[in-house]
Parts: structure tokens; C-alpha cells; sequence
């Protein structure tokens, strides 16, 4: 059965981990779950394959989990809370992963955090629904720019990162 | 009777624990974090509360997958730090209050709030870095200020309760403590957020408008952010920024009219936007204080509000 189509899914480079994907993903989740014990972890890295059959995982999920395809980890059912703790048995930062899920480099990524974050603009939406929420635009931050964003100026060349 | 004096939002990122944890606190990245937090430390080691509500969510430490609870209500004795990959954090074994906490459960499970009761129940940088950011860094070997009743929601799986489930609940919880018998002043957390995504193709995402019209509205009209849509949290804020409904549980419990106290925000905290606010009830009208401050105009309407503020929401 083809997956609902769901008003969030409007939101673009973002997957929602909603009942259907934490069912679907269940195997996945519990797999990095495992990866919290020291023991596993090791079996795990003596024969990846091997270990990931201890798991109930479609052929789509264990390709996702042996290449490290976060992203697509993240839409068969995975949940970023727990594909990190694979990324940490690998010996990754959380920005390593960060910079493979946005396609960046670490350096690109770290950079854009500082600078401020990834912006809202035009990252909103697939479908063009570009104006900001009513929350925000009656919510009387509309009328002058805020404090905030004034900080670490002067770097908004490595903003857009990637836009998806 | 036990009340509640105040409320505070806080985000909870791990980062800022291990930045604790391994000493990089003078650091500068981290010196603008915790700078922002001197002032709410020394607020709240002169207003000593004897309990502290936390509101704030697991992830992927004592719930996994298996289980899900959207509200898990903490009535154990005490919640031993969770080892989150690296270890347990080196911080006290938090003491819970659970004379406090059942009472809580009971009272709002018969308000219809069906929480799930947690007797046993480890508690990890969601919980113990919001408690580092007010109390400050507290030894392993020695003990945290208060007790904590910790209320662990359900915000990785969607859909999380809404904002506004979470502000009833708050009010729930309200009526819950000022039915026990105790003398006891409660300050209530919120924490997560602001605004971050950490996962797929947009993570990184910061919108700092909207976490200020979120920190604008927690203070001024929690109504009508209790009515914002969880589609919008993730659009706008970020797919992991809609853990700030958390705060809404905090708000609700407090008057409908407050004073803010403090407010800080910094971007980042790697890969979040750090918020910060610290929300107290006015005082209610004290007889014995007319002595010292005459009520003025302006004190009797503000005094009048908060009875009327007593009265719905009993």
C-alpha cells in the first residue's frame, strides 16, 4: 500500500516520523536501539549483514543501513533520534551526519549554523505555499526585524546551502 | 496548599550538556550560551523552590519505539541519569517527590487526562540539561537543589499532543497542586525547541521571527499560540522545533496574566535555537502587604485578575 499522502509532506527535505513510518520502520529503529550496548555494537561492526538479519528489515532498509543513507534510513521508518546512535557507533559527530543528510560538507554546515541556520525562506514548501504562517505574520514579530538574527552577521553567503 | 510561583522555558541540547560535562563552558562558542543563563541561575537560587514540574521529552533513552507514552508522569523516588551512548552524564541522581506525583496523576486522570504513571524510569539530557542551565553545574557525589516531578510528552513520533492539549493539561496540573495539603512553592518547566530541524535535507533549519512571536505570545496570549497547527511548528520552526509545544504544559499552569521575568535567546547551540524565558505569577493579593506598598489602581485590576484567573480555572 502506497504511503497517505499527509499535508506535511508538503514541507520539503523533511520526513516526518509519523505512526505509519515508525510501524513501517519499527526494525530499523530497533536495530540502532541495540547499538546502545557495547556488545552489539561490536557484533554489528565484526559482520554488518550478518547482524542486521537479527532485525525484521525489508532488502531496502538493510541497503539504506549498510551504504549509510540517512535520508533514506528517514523515510523507510527511521528515526533521526535513533539513526544517530549508528552514525555514533561509526564514530561520527552529529554535524558528519548533518552535513551527509543536507548534502554539505561538515565545514559548509558548521558554517551555515553559525551564520545564523538554514533560512525559512523558500524552504517552506514543494507547492509554493511561501508565506509564512498567520502565527508569525499577526504574531507581531512581523514589524521590525528581531535581535537575534543581527548577531553573526555578514554570513548569509552560506545560507543556502541546499535547497531541497 | 501547595502553588505554583512560576514557570521556565528552556531548550535542552544535548551539545550544551557535554559542553558542561567536558569543561568547554569558558569556551566562546559556549560562553554566549551559558552567559545568558547567569542571571536565571541567580533568580532561581534566591526563589528556592521545594519542587520543580519538568516537562520535557525522551529521546530514544527510556522510551524506545515499544513504547510510546504521549504523557508519562514520574511518581518514583528517584531517576538515575540515562547512558545516552557515552555514559550516563555525570550529574546527580535526580530526586523525585512522589507524594506530589501521585497525587498529580490522580487528580488529572480524573480530569481526562490519561496519563501514563511511570515508577521506574531513567531521565536523559532532556531532562537533566534544562536543570543544569537554572541550578548550574552540580557535582555527581553531591544532589541537585529540589526534588523534580519529571512529565515526559511524546514529541518524536508524530503527532505529539497539540499545543492546546498541552496547555489544558498545564491547567490540570495547576488545580492538582494547589488541592495538596502542603506548603510547598513549585516552579514548572517547559523545555525543547526553539526552532531547529536535525534531520533530512533541511536540517539546519533556524527561524528566529518565529521563535520570537512563540516567546511573545508564551507571555502576552498562550490562547492563541495554543491554537497554532502542528503543520506549522514543522514548516516554519522545523520537524524536531515542535517540541516547543512542551512549553504550552508550563504556560497553562501558570495565571493567565504573568510578569517576564527574563528572556534569552541565542542562535546556535549547534544545530538549535536557544530560548530561554522565565515567566512568574504575580502575587496574589496579600492583605499583610498593603502595609509596605499601598494598592494602587493599577495593583487592585491586576489583583482582581488573578482571582478571577483562580476561579475559572477551578
Amino acid at each position: 500500500m502506497p504511503r497517505k499522502e499527509q499535508v506535511y509532506d508538503d514541507i520539503p527535505g523533511t520526513f516526518v516520523f509519523d505512526a505509519e513510518r515508525s510501524r513501517e520502520g519499527f526494525g530499523i529503529n530497533m536495530f540502532c536501539m541495540s547499538l546502545m550496548k557495547d556488545e552489539n555494537r561490536k557484533a554489528f561492526k565484526a559482520n554488518e549483514a550478518e547482524y542486521l538479519k537479527r532485525f525484521r528489515l525489508t532488502p531496502a532498509q538493510t541497503e539504506a543501513i549498510l551504504k549509510r543513507d540517512y535520508n533514506r534510513m528517514l523515510e523507510l521508518g527511521g528515526n533521526i533520534y535513533f539513526t544517530a546512535k549508528l552514525g555514533a557507533t561509526d564514530g561520527h559527530s552529529f554535524q558528519h551526519l548533518a552535513a551527509l543528510m543536507t548534502g554539505n560538507t561538515q565545514e559548509g554546515y558548521a558554517k551555515m549554523m553559525l551564520g545564523g541556520g538554514r533560512s525559512v525562506e523558500g524552504n517552506r514548501s514543494r507547492s509554493g505555499k511561501d508565506a509564512p504562517s498567520a502565527f508569525v505574520a499577526g504574531g507581531g514579530a512581523a514589524k521590525k526585524s528581531t535581535k537575534p538574527k543581527s548577531k553573526p552577521k555578514s554570513k548569509s553567503k552560506s545560507k543556502s546551502a541546499k535547497r531541497k | 496548599m501547595a502553588r505554583i510561583i512560576a514557570g521556565v522555558g528552556s531548550s535542552h541540547v544535548p551539545a550544551i550538556g557535554a559542553a558542561i560535562d567536558n569543561g568547554k563552558t569558558e569556551e566562546p562558542y559556549w560562553k554566549r550560551v551559558f552567559s545568558g543563563f547567569e542571571k536565571s541561575q541567580a533568580w532561581m537560587r534566591e526563589t528556592k523552590p521545594d519542587v520543580a514540574i519538568i516537562v520535557y521529552n525522551d529521546h530514544a533513552s527510556a522510551f524506545s519505539v515499544e513504547m510510546i507514552p504521549t504523557f508519562a508522569l514520574g511518581c518514583a523516588a528517584e531517576f538515575p541519569p540515562a547512558d545516552e551512548g557515552w555514559g550516563p552524564r555525570p550529574v546527580p541522581v535526580v530526586q523525585g517527590y512522589p507524594a506530589l506525583a501521585s497525587h498529580i496523576a490522580q487528580s488529572v486522570i480524573l480530569d481526562e487526562f490519561d496519563l501514563t504513571i511511570c515508577n521506574k524510569m531513567e531521565v536523559d539530557h532532556g531532562m537533566t540539561v534544562p536543570m543544569n542551565l537554572l541550578f548550574g553545574k552540580v557535582d555527581k557525589n553531591s544532589h541537585w537543589p529540589c526534588p523534580v516531578i519529571p512529565l515526559a510528552v511524546n514529541v518524536v513520533m508524530y503527532p505529539p499532543p497539540t499545543g492546546h492539549r498541552c496547555y489544558m493539561l498545564g491547567k490540570a496540573i495547576r488545580k492538582a497542586v494547589e488541592s495538596y495539603p502542603e506548603d510547598l512553592r513549585v516552579v514548572i518547566f517547559g523545555t525543547g525547541g526553539l526552532s531547529h530541524q536535525i534531520s533530512g535535507p533541511r536540517a539546519g533549519l533556524i527561524n528566529s521571527k518565529w521563535d520570537k512571536a512563540f516567546l511573545d505570545n508564551l507571555t502576552k496570549d498562550p490562547q492563541k499560540l495554543a491554537k497554532v497547527a502542528h503543520v506549522d511548528y514543522m514548516r516554519e520552526a522545523g520537524a524536531e522545533g515542535i517540541e516547543m509545544v512542551m512549553w504550552l504544559v508550563m504556560r497553562g499552569a501558570l495565571d493567565d496574566k504573568v510578569d517576564e521575568v527574563y528572556r534569552f535567546y541565542t542562535v546556535p547551540a549547534s544545530n538549535t535555537a536557544v530560548g530561554h524565558i522565565i515567566l512568574a505569577n504575580r502575587p496574589r493579593a496579600r492583605k499583610a502587604a498593603g502595609k509596605h506598598r499601598p494598592a494602587t489602581a493599577k495593583h487592585k485590576r491586576a489583583a482582581a485578575r488573578s482571582r478571577q484567573a483562580v476561579v475559572r480555572s477551578r
